[in-house]
């Protein structure tokens, strides 16, 4: 067992890492979507800055660092500087017990690469998305104007509508590998099914996978549930009142929470970092990480391809779908799981 | 090492703020407020004696209170809603006459 | 030792949040204070040992009933407390008598309680005991929950409706 100073060295060094890479990540997939849906509507997208325009979100970042950042006099001060900040700080904190890859040793001390592996992983993931609409409600009503409270209150009353969705389709998978701690899950869709199909949730649970695609596009308030914050509909819905860095922030919270998302699908439908190990040990180290990777960029490609092909909900359709078709296919798949999973033990 | 009674005793202040502020708000919806408060506190005795007697059951009675306590939340501020459309006010002073 | 400053720490933040709570004129502050409460509690639950405690305090109450209440709280814009005859009455008197019933609790409880010292983590089992206990011994308050959820979902919808003159326009 390691001592208190070691372990807390070595989680401090693994949080660095982690928000270094996750903050990369995020300005990173700025830039595939503006690559893939510039593509998509046969435009290049970002191509001046660096090759292939790789170096866009360093010019983005420089840029909101330098804008004037204004706080409009008719605004409830306190509020208005801290719901970024909320939004950022929930968006950013879910990394904590998000597992990568199997536990690797490192000068001789063995540790997981997963900054806490606590046993309630998949609960404390689902209770920071909860948290996380405090940053769009508060952001909404401390502008003081009448687009961004209405903005606030549809994106928040949408947020909380589909976290019960998102969290209902999660428990068929719970069912199935009797563990809320995520490393446990991905290690029970290790192996196949009859030698070469890999023994992945989705395969079982893909009503659950939808379930969970479509609740995660209303919870990242993406297209085609995006209305919160359309430009055409509410000028820029909770985030009208903000400029600069806090715009930013907020920006930031929305990749952020996307990339959760991904991360949670990889982790709980599509295997976890399970895939073909071959080479030196170097390599076999490094491969997981690879796999994991994958999946995610395939997730948010899928994120990004919707966002580029189909049009958004109005509010009272989606309200709907959420409560009146989600759900309840949600609620008849876990009777369906547990129904089968209690006939075959 | 902590004992238990220093749970007790956090657990105690909760519920002692949680009554104060019932008592000295004006707002329904802080009064409201303070009732969960009043909840939390107890929440915390249940966990606290369940860590002591090593009994789940403790864990689970916190659970029905959380139910209970959500549902009270849903049901009161829909009431609060109704009477702030007849009254225009949420001040619980101007509600004491049934006469609008 | 270490129980001891993490307890106290976050038992701090507790009655900061409370004593928030009550100071504080304008709702939403009270609200937040309130959500910091919970977030504290939720950290004194997992020093217990009480983990699914821990995570559903935070899913449900500070993530779902807060949330309800900060909602109501911009929809009615509701604004600054006036300060009235009868809440200075009730200052007066109610502030002195909750801290002298608050510190006597504190000392029964500190000087004749036969309770014992825990120590972090003290309550034993995985979430799976939780539910099996859930779902065997306490099968019947657990459905009457169900049941009781259903009828404050059906009260709230048709309290918070809109009256009849405001619908029939559509």
């Amino acid at each position: 067992m390691l001592s208190v100073e070691t372990f807390v060295a070595i989680s401090l060094i693994k949080t660095v890492i982690a928000l270094f890479v996750l903050l990369t990540a995020v300005a990173y997939t700025v830039w595939l979507e503006r690559k893939v849906v510039g593509h998509m509507q046969n435009r290049w997208g970002p191509t001046r800055v660096g090759p292939f325009g790789l170096l866009q979100p360093l010019a983005d970042g420089v840029k909101f660092m330098f804008k004037e950042d204004l706080i409009p006099p008719h605004v409830y001060k306190p509020l208005y500087i801290a719901a970024p900040m909320l939004a950022v700080i929930f968006a950013l904190t879910s990394i904590a017990v998000i597992p990568v890859g199997n536990s690797i040793s490192i000068g001789g001390i063995q540790t997981s690469l997963q900054i806490a592996d606590v046993n309630i992983g998949l609960l404390i993931v689902l209770g920071i998305t909860s948290l996380g609409v405090y940053g769009v409600a508060l952001a909404g009503w401390s502008s003081n104007s009448k687009y961004s409270l209405l903005g606030g209150l549809r994106a928040s009353a949408q947020m909380v509508s589909y976290e019960i969705a998102l969290g209902l389709s999660l428990v068929g998978v719970l069912i199935l590998s009797g563990s809320f701690s995520l490393r446990e899950i991905v290690d029970a869709q290790s192996g196949t099914y009859l030698g070469f199909i890999p023994r992945w949730n989705i395969f079982p649970q893909f009503i659950a996978f939808f379930i969970y695609l479509m609740a995660a596009y209303a919870e990242t308030n993406r297209i085609p549930f995006d209305l919160p914050e359309a430009e055409t509909e509410l000028v820029a819905g909770y985030h009208t009142e903000y400029s600069a860095m806090k715009f930013a922030m907020f920006f930031m919270a929305e990749y952020a929470n996307m990339i959760t998302v991904a991360c949670l699908a990889s982790l709980l439908f599509l295997g976890g970092w399970h895939g073909p190990l071959f080479g030196p040990p170097l390599l076999q180290a490094l491969l997981p990480l690879f796999w994991f990777a994958l999946r995610i960029f395939a997730f948010l490609f899928v994120y990004i391809w919707v966002r580029g092909t189909l049009p958004r909900f109005r509010y009272d359709q989606l309200m709907g779908f959420g409560w009146k078709f989600l759900l309840p296919l949600a609620i008849a798949n876990l009777v369906v799981t547990a129904f089968i999973v209690a006939v075959r033990s | 090492m902590v004992p238990i009674s220093y749970y007790l005793i956090l657990g105690g202040i909760l519920f002692a703020c949680g009554v104060t502020g019932f008592l000295i708000k004006r707002n329904i919806i802080t009064i409201f407020m303070a009732i969960e408060l009043m909840l939390n506190g107890v929440n915390l005795s249940f966990v606290a004696f369940a860590a002591q007697w090593k009994a789940l059951s403790g864990q689970v009675f916190v659970f029905f209170v959380m139910v209970v306590a959500a549902a009270e939340a849903a049901v009161g501020l829909a009431i609060i809603i109704a009477v702030y459309r007849t009254r225009e006010t949420l001040n619980v002073d101007r509600v004491n006459l049934l006469k609008l | 030792m270490l129980h001891l400053i993490l307890f106290l720490a976050f038992g701090a933040v507790c009655v900061a949040g409370a004593i928030n709570l009550l100071v504080q004129r304008h709702p939403i502050n009270s609200a937040l204070s309130l959500v910091v409460v919970m977030g504290s509690l939720a950290a004194e639950y997992l020093l217990l040992g009480a983990e699914f405690v821990a995570a559903v305090q935070v899913i449900v109450y500070a993530g779902a009933i807060m949330v309800l209440f900060v909602f109501v709280i911009m929809l009615l814009n509701a604004g600054e407390e006036e300060r009235t005859k009868g809440s200075r009455v009730a200052m007066i008197f109610g502030i002195p008598g909750m801290l002298v019933g608050s510190l006597l609790i504190a000392w029964v409880l500190l000087e004749h309680s036969r309770t014992q010292s825990v120590a972090i983590g003290a309550l034993p089992g995985p979430p799976k005991t939780l539910g099996w206990l859930l779902f065997h011994d306490y099968l019947l308050p657990f459905e009457v929950t169900s049941v009781l959820v259903l009828i404050a979902i059906m009260g709230a919808v048709v309290l918070a409706a809109p009256p009849e003159s405001a619908r029939r326009s559509d």
